[in-house]
């Protein structure tokens, strides 16, 4: 059995898509941060089989809701203060992305475009569509699960 | 400030306001003939087209106005690697109105973003071209008398053609359209327009494959080209492509009063024996491109008359 310590004021971000872990800790940009930070990878779960989870020691302020809640909604983020759980958030899918994702169609603007910014707008909050707000080519979340 | 950037930037009441001037300015050209006196349009084309440039031009000169521009991104500061942002700046300096086109999508969009001066798409790559639709609503419009109660076919290439789906999309705002798709199974519409366009918004529709079966019915018929290149296959496109050229034999089972339409440039789709037939208009077509464009003109200048 693998023991890692609690958190004395942070987050964890519990039911992550087994194999997703290193994708958030980079899109949160946890490698810029300079605090503790655990990857448990493949936990067993009895709701998701495998899953991953992400322990952050550090302020909360310094998590960024919006791109959490783009790159998996479905991911439980508890807030720890006083070594307990004090709060519990819920992710929505944002209305905007910006320089998370890039344009994968070549005739894009944001092709040649220097400085231009990488922006995808929700247009399917149901089906979870994205499109690019200059040439719409459409974006499928990879890690949507199936419900 | 206003831009022009998607056919449905303007909702169904400003488009009604736009078609109206531009049936004013079709009866009346006189009326306008200095309306945008000591005005400019920039034309920024960074790609060929030879149509749709002089089209801007002759509208913005029939107002009175001048023009200034480039044709090719040869001969613009694009070939040194100027961006769109910082030249659409710099035009907004040289030029009151500017309309572009772009090979890159959502270019007009990008230069919208910056401009102090309102920007028209004149097509950014297979995007958008939405001075294309305009012309196309104001055809239909001006020789049916409305935009409602028609069955409205669209032949050819259904996958690729920029105009059809532009023209679907500003269609199904109006009530009892309905679309008889004519095309080759290869060259249908895409799904997203069959399901997130059509289906969702409960648009009768039918698609078939050939002409023949569904020209008795249509109030307007929409061509488009079929090219070969878009066929996996030689034998299919020898097979297919007939089906989709539109002579008189053809004509004969339309009703008398059916619009032929087409974007142009035709190439054999409608054969030149079809050019004499009254309801031949996509020459007319090429005439309302102007108005419709004058129209444009006025309104994101904010100029009455």
């Amino acid at each position: 059995m693998l023991n890692i310590s609690g958190i004395h004021e942070g987050f964890v971000l519990d039911h992550i898509q087994a194999g997703m872990s290193f994708q958030i800790y980079h899109d949160l940009k946890l490698d810029k941060l300079d605090c503790t930070v655990a990857i448990i990878k493949n936990a067993r779960s009895n709701k998701m089989g495998k899953k991953d989870i992400i322990k952050v020691e550090c302020p909360i302020e310094a998590l960024d809701l919006d791109i959490l809640g783009f790159i998996d909604h479905n991911i439980t983020v508890n807030v720890v203060k006083g070594d307990r759980i004090v709060e519990k958030r819920a992710l929505t899918l944002p209305k905007e992305v910006k320089n998370v994702i890039k344009c994968k169609n070549p005739r894009c603007i944001t092709s040649v475009e220097q400085e231009l910014d990488q922006i995808f707008l929700l247009t399917d909050p149901l089906k979870e569509v994205y499109r690019c707000k200059y040439c719409e080519e459409k974006y499928i979340n990879p890690a949507r699960r199936q419900k | 400030m206003r831009h022009l950037i998607s056919p449905l930037d303007f909702s169904v009441e400003e488009l009604e306001r736009l078609l109206n001037l531009a049936n004013d300015i079709e009866n009346n050209p006189d009326k306008y003939a200095d309306a945008c006196k000591r005005k400019k349009l920039a034309t920024c084309f960074y790609e060929p087209s030879t149509r749709t440039r002089l089209s801007f031009e002759a509208a913005m000169l029939n107002l009175g106005g001048s023009v200034l521009g480039f044709a090719g991104a040869d001969s613009s500061s694009a070939a040194k690697g100027e961006s769109v942002s910082d030249t659409i700046r710099v035009i907004s300096s040289y030029a009151d109105i500017c309309a572009i086109r772009h090979p890159k999508e959502g270019a007009a969009l990008v230069a919208a973003s910056k401009s102090e001066i309102p920007v028209i798409n004149a097509g950014d790559g297979g995007h958008q071209h939405p001075t294309q639709t305009l012309t196309d609503l104001l055809t239909i419009r001006s020789l049916k008398g409305r935009l409602d109660n028609l069955t409205i076919g669209l032949c050819g290439d259904l996958k690729f053609g920029r105009t059809v789906h532009s023209l679907i999309h500003a269609l199904v705002r109006y009530e009892n359209v309905r679309f008889v798709l004519i095309s080759p199974e290869e060259l249908r519409i895409p799904e997203y327009i069959r399901e997130d366009v059509l289906k969702a918004k409960g648009v009768e529709f039918q698609e078939v494959e050939r002409l023949e079966d569904a020209i008795g019915s249509l109030d307007a018929l929409y061509m488009t080209r079929v090219q070969k290149e878009r066929f996996f296959n030689e034998e299919d496109y020898i097979r297919l492509k007939d089906f989709y050229v539109l002579n008189k034999a053809k004509l004969s089972l339309a009703k008398d009063d059916m619009l032929i339409l087409h974007p142009l440039p035709r190439v054999n789709e409608i054969a030149v024996e079809v050019d004499d037939d009254p309801r031949a208009v996509y020459f007319k077509q090429a005439k309302y491109g102007v108005y419709v464009r004058m129209a444009l003109i006025l309104t994101l200048l904010n100029i009455e008359v």
